[in-house]
């Protein structure tokens, strides 16, 4: 049935309301807050990133500055021929081991061939001939060279500073080697979540410090990289891309130190660098799958439930209709029975003063004069008495069967005249002519008799009551208007002011006095006529009259079932 | 001398039958089957004692005709006749001065008792007008 598809509906639209409306903000507010969130959070985490590799950068830069600004002292302070001997530089080591830890591996005077001349250290080192190494070249151009790491001669990773002497027109260079462990640490020591780590890189890609894991396999795309950045020379410059290696987008931030020649590296893994807002973002994702499962099962139980109980309300507000139907009914039949008792009153009268006048005449004795004759008309009269209340009550019982909802084809204006015969009575004592004027070749109207009853009773006893000061005329007017038959019942009342107009039909609406009306008639009326896909109007002027037309749709002709007449 | 009576009502059969029973007891008894004819055979020859009037009637109701009947001949008991569901209307007759109401249909003997009752009264009030009228007679002569 439809009715079952109507329920659905309504439950289906319930549900995707409270799902879209649960929803909307929710998603919203997600992906408002989490951009929002991302975004800030992204900008913190590389400002860090950056910030770090910058204090990391000026630390190394400082630190080699140092200790070339240290050995530059010494190289200015001490005497050269001192340092040649090598009880000379061997005091000078101590001295720097004395003040600086174990920075200062060794110490070493180098003449302008190449040969360490004299040398301080842990390696057996004196005598050896550096004039080919790239270091000892680069000091020539400049006083003062720090190399890269390299194993050089003692295979051990370390790196070298230099420094140009001139003294006596000979050209010496002092060399110191610093210790590498102490600079990795530097840089070994930026360390941040599972990936993120720091190296030093020289122009051609070379590590200058040991990274935590095997990079061997990154080094090309770092070496490319290493070229690219030192042109730049932008301090704490970061690129995001995907590291060949790993194949995981991988964070980059570069800073070249050492004047350009070296290069600052901080990679971490992107996943990892944001761990925490990844971690937020699947627990936004993830509480956002649990609410939308628990909002969608809210929603399918809620409207399920609604549309049950609305399905319900519905039938109580059903049942209740027909009961308020009933209840019209039964009042409108109150007072078709309080004229009709009036009028079974005066037939009951005149039979009980028959029946006295006939013991009157008994109690005289028959014999006497035309007394015979004159019982035999007071019987006569009973007889027809009699049969006016029979006729009566006839037409009162057709009326008050049940209210057969029904629908069948029936002749309208048999209906009417049938009504306006119930209602005669009461018009009479109240002064009103009904007349009626019926069209002729009026469609079979297709509805419940037994409720188109009810409804012009009730408007022939509201126009009756509109006129209840004075009487009037009442004109009961049926006509065919194409396919729609129209009936009209005008009277010459009261009228209804326009300010009640458009209330008439409301349920419980009444001017009439407490206990006089239940203010449903009309509203019944309005119920009845358009469940039978008729109209109900009402035209009205105070003090003239009121005229209600109903308008229903004509029936086929070939229904034949008429109502059988009461 | 028995009352006279003028029975009302739009029921020709009823009060033509009720006529017939009361003469046979002795009363003078006069019919109106409408207000208008009441109220015409009041003002005519026969002076009515007692009006049985029924309320609800076509065109001019009966207490419409009381009121008329009060005004213009204010010495005339009048008893309302009426069905069940007017009672409220008998009511507001006896409240325009009507003696009493009976329900229709009615025992006679009940009726001809509170005609016999009301006849005593507008006896008892005729005869208290011509006592003071004497009584004025007789003070006037005092003077």
């Amino acid at each position: 049935m439809s009715d079952v598809h109507y329920y659905k509906g309504l439950a289906k639209s319930m549900m995707f309301t409270i799902i879209l409306v649960s929803f909307a903000p929710l998603f919203v507010v997600v992906l408002i807050a989490g951009y929002q969130y991302s975004v800030a959070y992204e900008e913190k985490v590389e400002a860090h990133l950056r910030e770090l590799v910058l204090k990391h950068d000026q630390t190394i830069n400082a630190y080699l500055e140092e200790k070339v600004a240290e050995i530059r002292v010494l190289a200015e302070v001490i005497d050269l021929g001192h340092l040649a001997n090598p009880e000379g530089i061997e005091a000078l080591h101590q001295a720097l081991v004395q003040g600086h830890g174990t920075d200062f591996v060794d110490l070493g005077l180098i003449d302008d061939h190449g040969i360490q001349v004299a040398y301080s250290g842990p390696f057996q080192l004196q005598g050896v001939d550096y004039s080919g190494e790239e270091w000892f070249r680069a000091v020539q151009q400049h006083p003062v060279h720090v190399s890269d790491v390299g194993l050089g001669l003692r295979g051990v990773p370390h790196f070298i500073i230099a420094l140009r002497m001139d003294a006596g027109g000979k050209r010496y260079v002092l060399r110191t080697t610093l210790d590498f462990i102490a600079f990795n640490r530097l840089v070994e020591d930026i360390r941040i979540g599972e990936t993120g780590m720091a190296y030093i890189l020289n122009r051609k890609g070379e590590f200058q410090t040991t990274p935590r894991r095997d990079m061997a396999a990154e080094v090309p795309f770092l070496k490319g990289m290493a070229e690219s950045m030192a042109e730049s020379g932008d301090r704490a410059a970061m690129t995001i891309m995907d590291n060949p290696a790993t194949g995981l987008e991988t964070i980059f931030v570069t800073s070249p130190i050492k004047g350009g020649d070296w290069l600052m590296v901080y990679q971490q893994d992107t996943a990892d660098a944001f761990a925490t807002l990844n971690r937020s973002r699947n627990l936004a994702i993830f509480i956002l799958f649990i609410g939308g499962v628990a909002i969608t099962a809210m929603a399918v139980l809620t409207s399920r439930r609604m549309a049950r109980k609305v399905q319900k309300a519905d039938a109580a507000k059903d049942i209740m209709n027909d009961q308020v139907i009933e209840a019209g009914k039964l009042a409108s039949v109150g007072e078709l029975a309080a004229g009709i008792a009036h009028e079974i009153n005066n037939p009951v009268a005149i039979m009980v003063e028959e029946a006295g006048w006939i013991q009157d005449l008994l109690e005289e004795g028959l014999s006497k004069s035309d007394n015979e004759r004159e019982v035999q008309r007071a019987l006569n009269q009973i007889r027809t008495q009699g049969a006016r209340c029979k006729e009566i009550t006839h037409k009162l019982l057709s009326f008050a069967r049940k209210i057969d909802p029904t629908v069948m084809s029936f002749d309208l204006n048999e209906l009417v005249l049938e009504i306006v015969e119930l209602s005669q009575q009461r018009a009479k004592y109240a002064n009103v002519i009904i007349e009626t004027s019926l069209g002729d070749g009026i469609a079979p109207v297709k509805a419940s008799p037994s409720e188109m009853q009810q409804v012009f009773l009730n408007l022939v006893n509201n126009a009756i009551d509109a006129m209840d000061s004075g009487g009037g005329d009442l004109d009961v007017i049926t006509r065919q208007e194409g396919d729609v038959v129209a009936i009209s019942i005008s009277d010459t009342g009261c009228g209804i002011p326009q300010a009640n107009l458009s209330r008439i039909f409301d349920p419980f609406f009444t001017t009439k006095p407490v206990g006089k009306g239940t203010g449903l008639g009309l509203s019944i009326i309005y119920g009845i006529i358009n469940k039978m896909g008729g109209t109900i109007s009402v035209s009205s002027a105070v003090g003239e009259g009121t005229t209600f037309t109903i308008r229903l749709p004509a029936g086929r002709v070939d229904d034949t079932d008429t109502e059988e007449a009461a | 001398m028995p009352a006279r009576i003028l029975l009302v009502d739009d029921e020709r059969g009823f009060v033509d039958t009720m006529a017939k029973r009361l003469e046979n007891r002795g009363y003078t008894v006069g019919v109106a089957y409408d207000g208008p004819q009441a109220l015409a055979a009041l003002d005519g020859d026969v002076w009515y004692d007692v009006v049985v009037l029924d309320v609800k009637m076509p065109g001019m109701d009966g207490n419409e005709v009381l009121k008329i009947v009060k005004a213009d001949h204010p010495l005339v008991e009048v008893i309302m006749l009426t069905g069940h569901a007017t009672v409220e209307s008998a009511i507001e007759g006896m409240k325009s001065g009507a003696f009493d109401y009976m329900m229709k249909p009615c025992n006679l003997e009940d009726l001809v008792s509170k005609v016999e009752d009301a006849y005593d009264k507008k006896q008892a009030h005729e005869n208290k007008i011509l006592e003071a009228r004497a009584r004025h007679i007789v003070l006037r002569r005092g003077d």
